[in-house]
């Protein structure tokens, strides 16, 4: 039996079928994994996130911790709530971790890690705090929930504290709301708006449930990869890892080059890496034949392996299988995928399929 | 708790198996199959005329999930395929044991079907599994 989070009574009562994952029993989908995805995209579902980690880093060497230990650069966050998305990086520039990082006030930060690496994470994180004036504060006792989809920030507004539901509604996204008790991100993993609550775990149940009568659809881990993946963005592990970094894995737009001076974990490894002819592209794949891609197929052309898959599946917008993949630099506009030894067709295009329910360009 | 038909033949490997009285079968997925699955967007069906052997794997088919094996339950030859399929896979989901059937095989022994489990069996397999 795995980790169970403060909603997991709710996914029993509401006949989830239950899978592991990173080390907990999450749910999988609540019937129909294509009708979840659907509501995402012309209403709202939820998602139980609890999985997911909060840490807080506070203290007087706060900003400069996160400036040596993350590829992304926290001084361009300014304004109060305001988040950034980075990759935090080893040695040789591989991803330990991908996280988001919000902005709270000076000297106080709050990261938001993955569920299967968060023991690594906070070692890699301990190990690195060395020489800094800095706390590093798992938050056990904190929940998450997500709420995703067009009407998604105005359904669940009745449900928000008064503390923080105008500011909630005001914000921009990649902004969070700072209530007193609840912590309102307009953050998400789908390619909607919406809006990340982290909250105290004893509150989870009664904000789901009121979430739930406001008529809105639960959605398991199964629409969370398929919105993800027709979103255009990436999953640790899979498309990216400690072998694998930002460079190779379409995460180029999050490493801060500038100051030069600014000395962070990997920075070596990726200037060599992004001046080597031989470098990978990721790119995102459209099958144009039958079939429906998935990870760790190989890539053709002209006969000859020239990458692979890291994420494929069906597309329930598209209607069409779609997939990210790490290629040899070069590939042309079309490609072949062998699917059961069998070379499908496929176009190559922009990792991004899909935004605000609508494809994201012209297939 | 998913359906199981008393008139029908199974595998452990949930597929179902219907004996017409000509000398060919019916084969398909069971509902206890469909239902792990979850939604099935793909179903890659066998060549019309193609030999089988028992066990083998002889068509596929892809949920939002995963990509499973569907094996021959019988040897023979495959005389039609479900072309619905191709436009509609969710037919599986809808109609596991009806519209959702996946090819007919012509029996090469039909002294084989012997050899498969009846309701109560797979039921009981069903259960070991649980």
């Amino acid at each position: 039996m795995g980790l169970r989070t403060p909603l997991f009574a709710e996914h029993e009562r509401l006949n989830a079928r239950i899978v592991p994952f990173g080390g907990w029993d999450m749910p999988l989908h609540y019937g129909s994994q294509l009708e979840e995805h659907h509501a995402v995209r012309r209403r709202a579902g939820i998602f139980d996130v609890s999985h997911m980690q909060p840490v807080d880093i506070t203290g007087s060497g706060a900003g400069s911790f996160l400036r040596r230990l993350l590829a992304n650069d926290v001084v361009k966050l300014k304004d109060p709530g305001k988040a950034l998305y980075s990759c935090m990086l080893n040695d040789q520039g591989g991803v330990v971790d991908d996280l988001i990082c919000y902005y709270r006030g000076p000297e106080r930060y709050r990261l938001v890690v993955n569920a299967g690496t968060a023991d690594k994470d906070l070692d890699w994180m301990q190990a690195h705090a060395a020489g800094f004036d800095v706390q590093i504060d798992r938050r056990r006792d904190l929940a998450m929930i997500a709420i995703q989809g067009p009407q998604a920030r105005a359904l669940a507004a009745p449900l928000l504290p008064a503390d923080c539901r105008d500011a909630a509604l005001a914000i921009a996204p990649f902004f969070a709301a700072d209530g007193a008790r609840w912590f309102v991100g307009r953050t998400g993993y789908t390619g909607e708006d919406g809006f990340e609550i982290i909250l105290p775990a004893e509150d989870a149940p009664g904000l789901w449930q009121g979430l739930i009568a406001a008529g809105i659809q639960p959605c398991g881990l199964g629409a969370r990869d398929t919105l993800r993946l027709e979103a255009g963005m990436n999953l640790y592990g899979q498309d990216m890892d400690e072998t694998v970094g930002p460079l190779e894995s379409g995460l180029g737009w999050t490493i801060a080059w500038e100051p030069l001076e600014r000395q962070f974990i990997g920075r070596e490894a990726l200037v060599a890496l992004r001046d080597n002819p031989a470098r990978r592209d990721f790119v995102g794949l459209l099958l144009t034949g039958r079939g429906v891609l998935r990870g760790h197929q190989q890539v053709l052309s002209e006969g000859r392996v020239v990458g692979e898959i890291t994420s494929g599946g069906f597309a329930p917008t598209l209607e069409r299988s779609i997939a990210l993949a790490r290629v040899a630099p070069g590939l042309g506009a079309t490609c072949a995928v062998d699917i059961r030894g069998k070379a499908v067709p496929a176009l190559v295009v922009k990792t991004t399929f899909v935004r605000h329910g609508k494809p994201a360009q012209a297939f | 708790m998913s359906v199981v038909h008393a008139d029908l033949h199974y595998t452990k490997t949930h597929e179902w198996v219907k004996v017409h009285g000509d000398g060919t079968a019916t084969v398909g997925i069971t509902d206890h199959a469909q239902e792990a699955l979850g939604d099935i967007v793909f179903v890659e069906t066998p060549d019309v005329g193609r030999q089988v052997e028992a066990g083998d794997g002889c068509a596929v088919v892809e949920s939002v999930k995963a990509a499973s094996d569907i094996y021959a339950p019988l040897a023979g030859e495959v005389v039609e395929v479900n072309t619905a399929l191709a436009d509609t896979p969710e037919l599986i989901n809808e109609s596991a044991y009806g519209d959702g059937w996946i090819f007919t095989l012509r029996i090469a022994d039909a002294g084989a079907v012997d050899g498969l489990l009846d309701a109560a069996g797979y039921q009981a397999a069903l259960d070991a599994e649980a």
